[in-house]
């Protein structure tokens, strides 16, 4: 991304409260696409079974997730996310992917900038941005996959990095104007991310805002990897994140101490895309766009946060409403934060 | 010292295999589980970082840094804290820096090698997310003097925080600490170098930490561990005072600076401040006097005793342990110029250590009611003293009133609270229970309090605390209004209580949010702020409330009357073996084996099923403890006889017409004892009938001859007083483990009572052969529903039990004019035998329900409103 559309960014986000877009894979299942609609004309012989690859529907099903794209647009978001949640070559694993990978992130990464591009023609006085998506991979670096083992990783630091780097170059190259490494659950897995990140920056010569969000697993208030929100911060402030913040898990109501915490303690600007609600016992989520938004305009008249969006069980009604109830009010201002040494385990320490 | 140590980091330094023969040959033997230990007894002992080093030459540094890292991170006790991956060897470091998700210290760093490697080391520890500590030491050498350590020093903050934007509040400086008092003349003033180098690198480099290995000091002096100890000590009031903040050390061992025996101070101060020229000669003259086994080998249990006596007294606070408070108390009365000093100093401190570690979900709430009774007994032993000194002014946090309301007689929750409170000295006016409005207006204005908390647990209360707040707003109160216990909610007080006081209102969910709440609405700067907040937040409560919309259909009565249950009456009714009312008693020894655990654990906030909780990771040592506790206080009061069990039952020929139930004087059936009036469920139901409790007796119009049943029990004559003995005691915790355990041995006896009119006074399940957790699941025929919960939610009808069966007669339970029932372990209900028979929520009903059922009761709608409040509104 261009400087000029960097500057433009941080001012906007003087100036207002920015849009996120809601979910992708909400939107996908609304279409109950089968086997064959996943394979598309280019994996139709693929050696197994691939439905449920949602990131593939970038290369295979590209109409289908530029109108979703299309439709946050519509709805108001300022950024969309590609549609790259599960495309490491780690989590491509799963379908036997990981050579593909790249082509992935790229494709998913360029139909994100075709349609932020059409929406920032229509509407110039509100540019559209893509964030090119790190998701959290389908394994962690911290924590045993084998009870009886605690000392054992299914993946290595090194692992994620290499995986990382392959995803970010090829967002980039697609056009992404931000990285949002999110839904962290275990913060080395975001670590590794960060240091792949800022290693494709050296390389490139240039660096793109980076955005961070984790996910507060339930009402312990802590990571999956045990830490606290504000420890969380810490872990990965040295990034210099355009924003930090939170995602998925939790609704609104349950997710609003923590970003309390993170507000608290961010130096950068504060990002939350909340689920909508928790899933009921048929999975699905069941907060509508007025509830959700009755939330998140709280939030904004609280001054808490910066960017908002969805996670889970969003839609465009859902961003639109939350666009609404958000417009008028200030943004986050910034606190002066005292300069200390914070460090953390999974608690913070700060002296 | 100690407000320096409080600022100083003490960085554990037990699991290094350079400083430790027992780690490294736990390490090299593959003992990582016992290593684990090492790790956190040290974070257990108060070690806020853990250093950890595996440079050893049998070893594959590498591997052994991994495993380690990665076993902490499995271990919370342990990974809570920071890391410090100590290591000479790069490869080791990078090693560790990809194995920890917080962020880590790294040790070290330097400029021995040139400036491009450590700026290239630098620049990855950034990226890896981890602050470092930074060696003077430069290409030429290790800085020794005064000159080299500021020079090195300031080149490489230059160098970090221009060249590479490293943030300086992540560096940590370590000007090497060397060992004085060699015997070499050059030596002598190492300590001195250290002292002047930290104040001005502190003083040009802004943001930095310095720290250093403080055991270097005293290395001439091995063996001798009293000298080395008040070396250290010595050592570090000087550095800490010219900006050290961290050092590795074993905090355990550090003497006490004051507590060093004067002519071993001033030698050891001569030797470090380099005041003299034969110091180190006079130190090794008087050394061997002071040699000796020392504390070195203090037992494990017992080793904080030999602490000073304002850190036992904080230990016994937060340990709960009374054993030797009172001397304590005493030894620190007589060093105290008056007594009060010593509440407000060493107790005070100890409780805040307390407050702050249960702010942080570090200890549970029966520790904390613990700590209190610790409080509470040295307060009362400075109490007489205090009083001589006729000052009884104590500067507290604030003055809090709490009472359970009119009509109410449970108590333990805000008996919790009230003790919470004071823990984090809040003083506490405790009003008790039934205490009717006028009595806690009129009480705080006279005592000035600072707030009101208002209590209760059942439904009418609810109504009275609405009461209460009007009150308020009429005689022109103006002080925050707190709302708690188990039927009160923040919607109800949202669009119910807040309205009606123009004053702060906060409902506070449970005795962990107490603390939080108060402090916010005591301070004069927050308490605009939260309660700003606070009225933000129920203005959105009410938004959301007004918006709900009704989750289910409602039916009109003749609808839900039209689809009631219709259970088969035609056979199966068995006559109880004994019409007529029969008193009932139990003793405590067999009431405990029927004993339902899992709610008692609800009481002191620890969520979770019995037995399950007693194993889980983060309560389950804490709720052996309670459960221990509780077990005591059963033995107790079972070999005293302190608390006594009484009830009575009633089994009677009924029939059903429409929603209420007929209660005959006998099998004729004319003569009417007195009508249950019931209630049905009024929503619209696809699969199930429209409940009402009526529903499961024999309708009259079938001349099918029916039964029901009534009982009302105790375990809690004598609670009141037991409890009062162990509040006089000083002993809250005891005295809130009372009701807490008659509760439930009220609800056992319920629980077991049933059980014998099923087998036998009424006898219509004479085989029936169950487990107490069968039991507990309700896995038997027929229910026992209860007035005031879900099935019969109207208060009024305990009326009818009391009079049926004379309950006050036979046992002594009385009702309030709320129709609570006294003593406050107690539980009534009726008994109803169909195997149909199945308990439900009435939930919401409609207009027309409270018309037909003000008319059956003989009551004017308004009357019908109040006492059906709970279920007319969502």
């Amino acid at each position: 991304m261009n400087s000029t559309r960097t500057q433009q960014l941080y001012e906007i986000a003087k100036q207002r409260i920015l849009i996120l877009d809601g979910a992708m894979g909400t939107m996908i299942q609304e279409h109950k696409l089968e086997e064959a609609d996943y394979r598309g004309d280019a994996y139709a012989n693929w050696h197994c079974d691939v439905k449920g690859n949602n990131d593939l529907l970038a290369v295979t099903q590209p109409d289908l997730i530029f109108d979703i794209h299309c439709a946050y647009l519509e709805a108001g978001a300022d950024i969309i996310e590609t549609n790259t949640f599960n495309a490491t070559t780690i989590a491509m694993a799963d379908y036997d992917m990981q050579a593909h990978s790249r082509q992935i992130n790229l494709d998913a990464a360029r139909l994100a900038k075709r349609a932020a591009d059409l929406y920032t023609a229509k509407t110039p006085d509100k540019p559209r941005y893509v964030a090119g998506v790190l998701g959290p991979t389908n394994r962690t670096a911290s924590i045993s996959p084998d009870v009886n083992d605690p000392g054992k990783r299914n993946v290595t630091f090194d692992q994620l990095v290499e995986a990382y780097i392959e995803s970010c170059e090829a967002l980039i190259e697609g056009g992404s104007d931000i990285i949002l490494i999110e839904t962290i659950f275990d913060t080395l897995n975001a670590k590794a991310a960060v240091f792949a990140v800022e290693t494709v920056f050296d390389k490139q010569g240039y660096t793109l805002p980076v955005m961070v969000s984790g996910t507060i697993t339930d009402a312990s208030g802590r990571t999956l990897s045990g830490q606290t929100a504000e420890a969380f911060y810490y872990s990965l402030r040295h990034v210099s994140p355009f924003s930090f913040g939170l995602n998925c898990a939790l609704g609104p109501d349950l997710l609003r101490q923590y970003v309390v915490e993170v507000a608290a303690v961010s130096e950068c600007l504060v990002s939350a895309h909340p689920n909508a609600g928790l899933p009921n016992e048929f999975g699905e989520y069941d907060m509508d766009a007025d509830e959700m938004a009755a939330h998140i305009g709280e939030w904004a008249q609280a001054g808490l946060v910066n960017i908002v969006g969805g996670c889970c069980g969003s839609t465009p009604a859902h961003i639109r409403a939350l666009a609404k109830a958000v417009e008028n009010a200030a943004p986050r201002a910034i606190p002066e934060i005292e300069v200390k040494m914070r460090l953390s385990g999974l608690e913070p320490f700060v002296h | 010292m100690s407000a320096d140590i409080a600022t100083f980091i003490n960085i554990g330094e037990r699991t290094n295999v350079t400083g430790s023969a027992r780690f490294k040959r736990l390490i090299l033997d593959g003992e990582y589980e016992t290593a684990l230990d090492v790790a956190r007894q040290q974070v257990e002992n108060g070690a806020q970082i853990i250093d950890i080093n595996m440079d050893e030459a049998m070893l594959d540094s590498v591997e052994a840094m991994r495993t380690f890292i990665n076993l902490i991170a499995s271990e919370p006790d342990i990974s809570r804290v920071p890391i410090m991956i100590d290591s000479s060897k790069w490869e080791v470091i990078e090693t560790g820096l990809k194995c920890v998700q917080g962020k880590a210290i790294v040790n070290s760093i330097s400029l021995k090698e040139g400036e491009e490697q450590f700026l290239h080391q630098a620049r990855l520890i950034k990226r890896y997310g981890a602050a470092t500590v930074v060696m003077a030491f430069d290409e030429t050498g290790q800085a020794d003097t005064q000159t080299r350590k500021i020079e090195i020093c300031q080149r490489s903050y230059k160098l970090l925080t221009e060249k590479i934007g490293f943030a300086p509040e992540d560096i940590i400086f370590d000007p090497n600490i060397f060992a004085v008092a060699t015997g070499i003349e050059e030596h002598n003033n190492y300590a001195v170098d250290f002292i002047e180098a930290t104040r001005e690198i502190k003083r040009t480099c802004p943001h930095v930490h310095i720290s250093g290995g403080l055991s270097n000091i005293s290395f001439s002096f091995r063996g001798n561990n009293p000298v080395r100890e008040a070396m250290h000590s010595v050592f570090l009031y000087y550095a800490i005072r010219a900006g050290m903040n961290m050092a590795i050390v074993n905090a355990g061992q550090l003497e006490v600076y004051d507590a060093i025996p004067d002519e071993l101070r001033n030698a050891v101060e001569d030797v470090i401040l380099n005041r003299r020229a034969d110091a180190t000669e006079r130190l090794l003259d008087i050394a061997p006097k002071y040699q000796g086994d020392g504390k070195a080998a203090a037992q494990e249990d017992l080793s904080w005793r030999e602490a000073p006596v304002t850190k036992r007294l904080e230990y016994a606070l937060v340990k709960g342990i009374t054993d030797y408070i009172i001397d304590d108390t005493e030894e620190a009365r007589l060093e105290a110029e008056r007594p009060l000093h010593v509440i407000e100093g060493p107790l005070m401190d100890g409780m805040n250590v307390v407050g702050d570690l249960f702010g942080e979900g570090k200890m549970f709430l029966p520790q904390v009611v613990k700590s209190a009774r610790v409080m509470k007994k040295a307060v009362a032993h400075l109490q007489p003293y205090i009083e001589a000194e006729k000052d009884g002014v104590k500067s507290s946090n604030g003055k809090i009133l709490m009472a359970t309301v009119k009509g109410d007689v449970h108590d333990i929750g805000k008996n919790i609270v009230g003790v919470v409170l004071q823990c984090n000295n809040f003083e506490v006016i405790d009003m008790g229970v039934m205490v009717p409005c006028e009595t806690i207006l009129k009480t705080a204005r006279d005592e000035n309090v600072d707030m009101i908390g208002l209590s209760g647990l059942i439904t009418p209360s609810l109504d009275e605390m609405v009461h209460v707040a009007k009150e308020m707003e009429r005689q022109g109160f103006d002080m925050p209004l707190l709302i708690g216990g188990a039927t009160t909610s923040k919607a109800h007080t949202a669009v119910k209580i807040e309205q009606n006081y123009h004053g702060p209102v906060a409902y506070v969910p449970n005795a962990s949010r107490a603390v939080g709440v108060c402090q916010k609405l005591i301070s004069a700067t927050a308490r605009p702020i939260f309660a700003q907040a606070l009225s933000e937040e129920y203005e959105t409560v009410r938004a959301q409330h007004a918006r709900k919309k009704p989750r289910s259909k409602p039916v009109t009565l003749e609808q839900a009357r039209a689809n009631a249950a219709q259970p088969d009456f035609s056979q199966g009714i068995v006559a109880p073996q004994q019409l007529g009312v029969t008193p009932v008693s139990a003793d405590l020894s067999t009431l405990r084996e029927y004993i339902d655990w899992t709610p008692f654990f609800l009481t002191w906030s620890l969520a979770g099923k019995y037995p399950r909780i007693l194993d889980d990771e983060v309560i389950g040592e804490q709720a052996r403890e309670l459960l221990s506790d509780a077990n005591a206080m059963l033995d107790n009061v079972i070999a005293n006889a302190s608390l006594q069990a009484k009830g009575v039952i009633g089994l009677f020929a009924a029939n059903r017409v429409n929603d209420d139930i007929e209660i005959y004087a006998d099998t004729q059936r004319e003569a009417l004892l007195g009508t249950a009036h019931h209630l049905r469920q009024q929503t619209l139901k696809d699969n199930h009938p429209n409940y009402c409790l009526a529903d499961f007796v024999a309708p009259k119009s079938s001349g099918i001859e029916d039964y029901v049943g009534a009982f009302a029990v105790t375990a809690g004559i004598g609670e009141d007083d037991l409890a009062e003995q162990f509040i006089q005691a000083g002993d809250d915790y005891n005295a809130i483990m009372v009701k807490a355990v008659a509760d439930r041995l009220a609800e056992a006896f319920a629980e077991y009572l049933h059980e014998q009119v099923r087998k036998e006074y009424w006898g219509y399940a004479k085989d029936e052969a169950l487990s107490n957790e069968a039991l507990i699941r309700e896995k038997y025929q027929g229910i026992r529903p209860a007035p005031g919960y879900a099935a019969c939610p109207e208060h009024t009808e305990k009326q009818l039990i009391w009079d049926l069966l004379e309950v006050e007669k036979h046992t002594g339970m009385k009702l309030t004019e709320s129709y609570a029932m006294w003593p406050g372990a107690a539980v009534s209900g009726w008994y109803f035998a169909h195997p149909q028979a199945r308990y439900f929520a009435v939930a919401k009903i409609q207009q027309d329900q409270l018309a037909d059922y003000a008319q059956r009761k003989q009551w004017d709608m308004a009357m019908a409103t109040k006492w059906l409040a709970p279920n007319l509104h969502d």
